[in-house]
């Protein structure tokens, strides 16, 4: 009996001795639990790993039709579920009391600026000629500097911008379609364009497009000097819009009012827009250049040839380039 | 089971502690108080925008090819059939066609990267209109500009890569642009390009280095400095109760704010996946591969880049010329020169208030936009002209929507980009003022009924 009650008195005596660990004071307020939230969270939980699960099965079968919009939709409402489960949990399941926290006060480490100071202004102590030291290691840098950012200069053509002035187009050669078949006067029709590039010539460089029109050459009212550019009234300018480099892809002209706008070629990026009757002068838009024009010859058998190079640079303006 | 939870957490922090040292830095941080404001949240979204894009960028990098070189298309979309293409483009083809769930994470990947541009001009507006950029957070809102401008570049070059034909286009845009620069503009050209536009096939190769290790580094690294900086000074704030200049008032990092953190990242992810899954985004397919000599009529770029095409609509068409010779070509003034004031204007903003108004103090309240109307009617003004300058980027829709003559058009925007900042800064000025006076009015009209005259402290300024 003795040793029994012994022994209790020294497993009470335990236990209070460990209370006050238990017993610590919390950090955030003691709540109710929330067994309906556990719940909610639960079954959104096991919503979102069905419709993980539904996006492997998706993805295993093939012959399900549809499969964007299966594995989207799948993997979409996982995560939807999971975002709500993630939302009831922060609002049901953990303290949600506010805290205060301190902001930083201005001048937080007023000593600790005294010696960075300190110490920047010790370390230059024993120098006696700064100004000229400074120069040096600046020289030292941007000549260091400079050396490594050279090699870039590998990427193209830095000095030279010539390569911006060739064209494939001189006085002969021939006009072809893009599949690569001889242009002829006669399928050059009015009310629409073509575009036509160099034969023999590969297509994709930036002075090779063309885009053709046919005007009633009594409408023409060509720059001086191109007298004999366009032969049957058939006009060639630069594809190439003289603004940003897109394909002046656009012909406007009036096919149904007598009232409408005269023709035009069109850029469909910005809109600048040319007159072909003119020259290619800008009628509208940003172009701060007119479009090229490349003057045209009817050879044997009616096929169209350059008649020689365009009349001004091609593509984008640089600095530099020469106006007309 | 509990006793045990904790017994395994508390010899995991021994462990970490006695290696690191870290138990107080852990410590704060789990406490650390978030202030809680829907707008806050907006900065999140572009944080988890980013994660998506990452991930669903890391896939779609599995199956890209980047190269120029010619090939012919034989694969299973039959209108592409037997047509000359890139490799490039061909690679972007056959991932949306053959590669299972391809298509799902390239229309994520582009969705992921509409959404992240927008929650971040969404959390810039905030930041200004709230004030939230003055010190000692000025250095967080550089920060940001810097990587307002990497995420626009990464975006242009993401869509760019693939060498469909609004890519080109929007590469002969970009090529133009760099070519009106006055001075090196042309030799700048050359050497990104290589050679003349299109340029050299190692031009893709410039271009996907930088999309996918560059910038993507760049952001990453910008983004935890953003972070560590704005957690240093800590979180802004509304005033409220018990809410001061001297300390924050919100919720602690763990274990009250994670879960709702995390519920919104699972967000962002559900919208974005069910967005990249049900609704189609740049369908390249339909706009067949580049030529130099084709162009599209409607072609719009994605949503982000629509200011700048715009700022190359609306410029009249004149190049600055000097004799015989151009200086400044026409594309400069709305391609380069225009993104530059706005991106000179972000910058310069901080600077720019705290001359006028002589405030060099700290603040971690944040202001409500109709307590500053001359703030709030600025940063208003600025808004609407550069949201001019975008809208006149699709004028051409509008035109075909509308009806109204696309030049007559272009002259309404040329106008509107001039007058409407002035009539939306005076409007908006006039505004806060009206709502600060009726809010005194309802509390002036309380304190006579309850007969004490209780006007707080801060709202008869």
């Amino acid at each position: 009996m003795r040793r029994w009650l012994i022994a209790g008195i020294v497993l009470l005596l335990k236990r209070m001795r460990r209370r006050p660990d238990r017993k610590r004071e919390r950090i955030f307020a003691e709540a109710p639990p929330s067994p309906v939230g556990e719940l909610v969270v639960l079954l959104l939980l096991l919503c979102g790993t069905a419709c993980a699960v539904g996006f492997i099965v998706v993805y295993g079968l093939d012959r399900l039709g549809s499969q964007t919009q299966l594995l989207g939709l799948a993997l979409g409402l996982s995560f939807a579920f999971f975002a709500a489960a993630a939302t009831v949990f922060a609002y049901r399941l953990v303290p949600t009391a506010e805290e205060q926290e301190p902001y930083p006060e201005p001048d937080e480490h007023p000593d600790d600026e005294r010696e960075v100071v300190q110490i920047a202004e010790e370390s230059g102590d024993r120098i006696t000629r700064s100004r000229l030291l400074k120069l040096g290691v600046a020289g030292a840098g941007t000549a260091l500097g400079a050396a490594l950012v050279v090699p870039t200069l590998s990427c193209g053509p830095f000095l030279d911008v010539d390569p911006l002035r060739r064209t494939p187009w001189r006085r002969g050669v021939r006009l072809v379609d893009s599949l690569g078949r001889v242009l002829r006067a006669d399928d050059i029709e009015e009310d629409t364009f073509y575009t036509a590039f160099p034969h023999g010539a590969p297509h994709e460089q930036i002075g090779a497009p063309l885009v053709l029109v046919r005007l009633d050459p009594s409408e023409l009212k060509l720059p001086d000097g191109r007298k004999g550019w366009a032969p049957e009234g058939i006009l060639a300018y630069s594809k190439i819009c003289t603004h940003a480099g897109c394909a002046v892809a656009l012909y406007r002209t009036p096919l149904f009012e007598p009232t409408s706008d005269k023709p035009a070629l069109v850029c469909p990026c910005h809109y600048s827009t040319f007159d072909p009757a003119a020259g290619g002068r800008v009628l509208f838009g940003p172009a701060g250049r007119p479009l090229p024009q490349l003057p045209l010859e009817i050879g044997g058998g009616g096929t169209l040839a350059a008649a020689g190079g365009f009349s001004d640079a091609i593509g984008p303006s640089w600095w530099g380039v020469r106006r007309t | 089971m509990v006793g045990g939870a904790t017994h395994v957490t508390r010899r995991l922090v021994r462990f970490l502690d006695e290696r690191s040292g870290s138990a107080p830095l852990v410590r704060r941080a789990l406490r650390y108080v978030f202030p809680d404001h829907w707008s806050f949240l907006l900065g999140e979204i572009a944080l988890y925008s980013f994660v998506v894009l990452v991930g669903t960028g890391i896939f779609v990098t599995l199956f890209f090819e980047p190269s120029l070189k010619d090939t012919v298309y034989r694969g299973d979309y039959e209108p592409l059939r037997g047509l000359k293409m890139s490799e490039a483009y061909r690679s972007v083809v056959e991932m949306s066609f053959t590669v299972k769930a391809g298509l799902l994470m390239r229309q994520t990947h582009h969705w992921a990267a509409d959404v992240f541009v927008v929650a971040i001009v969404l959390h810039v507006s905030r930041v200004l209109f709230t004030g939230a950029f003055r010190k000692p957070r000025d250095l967080v809102f550089y920060v940001g500009v810097v990587m307002v401008m990497i995420a626009l570049l990464e975006g242009f070059l993401g869509y760019s890569l693939v060498d469909d034909l609004l890519s080109g286009m929007g590469l002969a845009i970009a090529y133009s642009v760099a070519m009106s620069i006055p001075f090196f503009g042309a030799n700048l050209a050359l050497l990104v390009w290589g050679a003349p536009f299109p340029g050299e096939p190692a031009f893709e190769s410039r271009m996907y280095i930088f999309h996918v290790l560059i910038f993507p580094l760049a952001l990453a690294l910008l983004i935890g400095l953003h972070l560590l900086l704005l957690a240093t000074r800590h979180h802004t704030q509304f005033p409220g109760p018990g809410r001061s200049e001297r300390a924050a008032v919100g919720l602690p990092a763990v274990p009250s704010y994670a879960p709702r953190s995390i519920g919104l990242a699972f967000a962002v992810a559900a919208v974005l996946f069910l967005l990249g899954g049900l609704v189609q985004i740049n369908p390249i397919w339909q706009w067949g591969p580049y030529e130099l000599a084709q162009g599209t009529n409607g072609a719009q770029p994605d949503w982000y880049l629509g200011w700048l095409i715009g700022g190359l609509r609306l410029m009249p068409g004149f190049d600055i010329t000097v004799g015989d010779y151009t200086l400044v070509p026409n594309a400069f003034w709305g391609g380069a020169a225009f993104p530059l004031v706005v991106f000179l204007i972000l910058f310069l903003w901080p600077t720019i208030e705290r001359r006028v108004t002589g405030d060099r103090g700290f603040h971690h309240l944040l202001d409500r936009p109709r307590d500053r109307p001359w703030r709030t009617a600025t940063v208003s003004a600025f808004i609407s002209w550069v949201a001019v300058v975008f809208l006149a980027g699709s004028a051409d829709r509008i035109y075909v929507l509308f009806s109204i003559p696309y030049e007559t058009l272009i002259w309404i925007f040329r106008v509107l980009v001039l007058l409407l900042p002035v009539i939306v800064f005076f409007l908006v000025k006039r505004l806060c003022v009206e709502l600060q006076v009726s809010e005194t009015y309802e509390l002036r009209r309380k304190a006579l009924e309850e007969g004490a005259p209780a006007v707080p402290a801060g709202l008869d300024r």
